[in-house]
């Protein structure tokens, strides 16, 4: 690296300290919203797959298998360039000209949709992880299918899928950098920018990861910390990853 | 529903598909066979009784994981011809930077393998008067990579969906390639939805292989 001119204070220059700063923000604002999408969404898919519905198990199977051999990148494309093309006229017209923040919220729903697909495979582990005899125990006691879920095996599955749901929730974070490829200006793309406009490659992509370094970090902590909380008592813990 | 779309462009252009294939092929084939044997190294030292070894390795493969792989991309596409000191072609500095970060992945899996085998085997083999190398290779290798080679082998379907993010800086793989196309011709339905029919069928197919190997071998 000789001959390399080192120019941190850049990184506190403007504009490239306020790229930085909306860039991290939107990474953190795309990670948590697609979630809320992906959590909810992949918990019903995970728990459809575990019912003696035949419908429901193939419609949940169908939906992974689709989500999880596919790309994330071209699943960007096709919500970006292809899906505004196959809905009804006026829908398509609707998401082209006047829906607000097009990228942006693109770029949430086809994460959201992605994670969904990893969440459900995470839930329908932790719930087939328990001995079939517990769900009899409880259908034996009274409860209806719904009770069983509701005391019996969510509260004990969820527990258990603490450390594969945050380096899942870890992903998503991660993932966000892919919505550059459709022009929204998360933090990658921000480190990208300032080493277009500056050359100060090595600054910009340091400041970038020491970011994702600190949100992972962070993440992992609080998570352990969650999962020393909630563990059954007499169950060993895994420990997060 | 697909009224007005024209698919005879993909063959139209299949040659132009099938050149970006290919180098989607090579890379994940160099990336994986290198990202194979970084990772075991990694593993070995991980598991070393070096102390300091271990943790350096240790910090390197978390490290890598709390990084976006896009961002990994740039920092090899800029920095490898940096450090060479010449320019180097796009393929050769994307390929380091999947090997590097890939082995953090592999040397995991491969490490998880290793340890789950149980402590008291060792035991069982050194009691019989096996010497360390002989116990590592008749006892816990055997199992361990029984356990590591169907994880191993769906983290390389999850490599070959990941090369497609060379996108970002310009290699003509298999998506870069039909993203031209798409953009020259004005067709981005139906070249994209190729993409992903082809990547589909490939990584379900591949997957169902790798569960029935699973089954086939589990301990």
């Amino acid at each position: 690296m000789g001959g390399y001119n080192w120019n941190w204070p850049i990184l506190f220059k403007e504009p490239y300290f306020t790229w930085i700063v909306t860039g991290f923000g939107k990474t953190i604002l795309i990670a948590v919203l697609a979630w809320a999408i992906a959590f909810p969404l992949g918990s019903a898919i995970g728990i459809a797959r575990t019912t003696d519905n035949g419908a429901l198990r193939l419609g949940g199977t169908v939906y992974v298998e689709i989500f999880r051999n596919v790309p994330l990148l071209v699943q960007m494309f096709l919500w970006y360039f292809v899906v505004p093309e196959l809905l009804p006229a006026d829908w398509g017209h609707w998401v082209k000209r006047d829906m607000p923040y097009p990228q942006f919220l693109t770029a949430v729903i086809c994460l959201g949709l992605y994670t969904a697909s990893r969440v459900a495979e995470q839930v329908r582990s932790g719930i087939e992880a328990i001995p079939r005899g517990q769900r009899n125990a409880g259908l034996a006691m009274g409860l209806t299918s719904l009770q069983v879920y509701r005391y019996v095996l969510i509260p004990v599955a969820y527990r258990t899928i603490i450390p594969p749901l945050t380096s899942d929730f870890l992903g998503v974070f991660k993932n966000s950098s892919l919505a550059l490829t459709i022009g929204v200006l998360e933090l990658t793309s921000q480190a990208r920018q300032i080493e277009e406009y500056t050359f100060a490659a090595f600054e910009a992509f340091t400041v970038a990861t020491v970011l994702y370094c600190m949100v992972t970090g962070i993440v992992i902590l609080a998570m352990r910390m969650l999962e020393r909380r909630t563990r059954i008592a007499g169950t060993i813990a895994v420990g997060a990853q | 529903m697909f009224a007005g779309f024209d698919f005879g462009i993909l063959w139209l252009n299949a040659p132009f598909l099938w050149n970006g294939m290919l180098l989607t092929l090579q890379l994940t084939l160099l990336a994986v066979g290198g990202g194979l044997l970084l990772g075991i190294v990694l593993a070995i030292a991980r598991l070393s009784s070096i102390k300091s070894l271990a943790w350096l390795v240790e910090a390197y493969v978390n490290f890598l994981r709390s990084m976006p792989l896009i961002l990994v991309i740039f920092w090899f596409y800029t920095l490898v011809p940096k450090l060479i000191g010449r320019p180097v072609s796009g393929f050769y500095s994307v390929l380091i930077a999947f090997v590097m970060f890939e082995a953090a992945y592999y040397s995991e899996i491969i490490r998880a393998g290793i340890s789950s085998v149980r402590r008291n085997q060792i035991a069982a083999a050194m009691a019989l008067g096996l010497t360390n190398l002989q116990s590592m290779r008749y006892v816990v290798l055997p199992q361990a990579v029984r356990n590591m080679i169907p994880v191993l082998l769906t983290q390389s379907i999850i490599m070959l969906q990941d090369t497609s993010l060379v996108y970002v800086v310009g290699l003509r793989d298999f998506l870069t390639s039909a993203d031209i196309v798409a953009s020259r011709d004005n067709r981005p339905t139906e070249l994209y939805l190729f993409v992903a029919i082809v990547f589909l069928v490939i990584c379900f197919s591949a997957s169902r292989l790798v569960n029935r190997l699973r089954r086939r071998y589990a301990l």
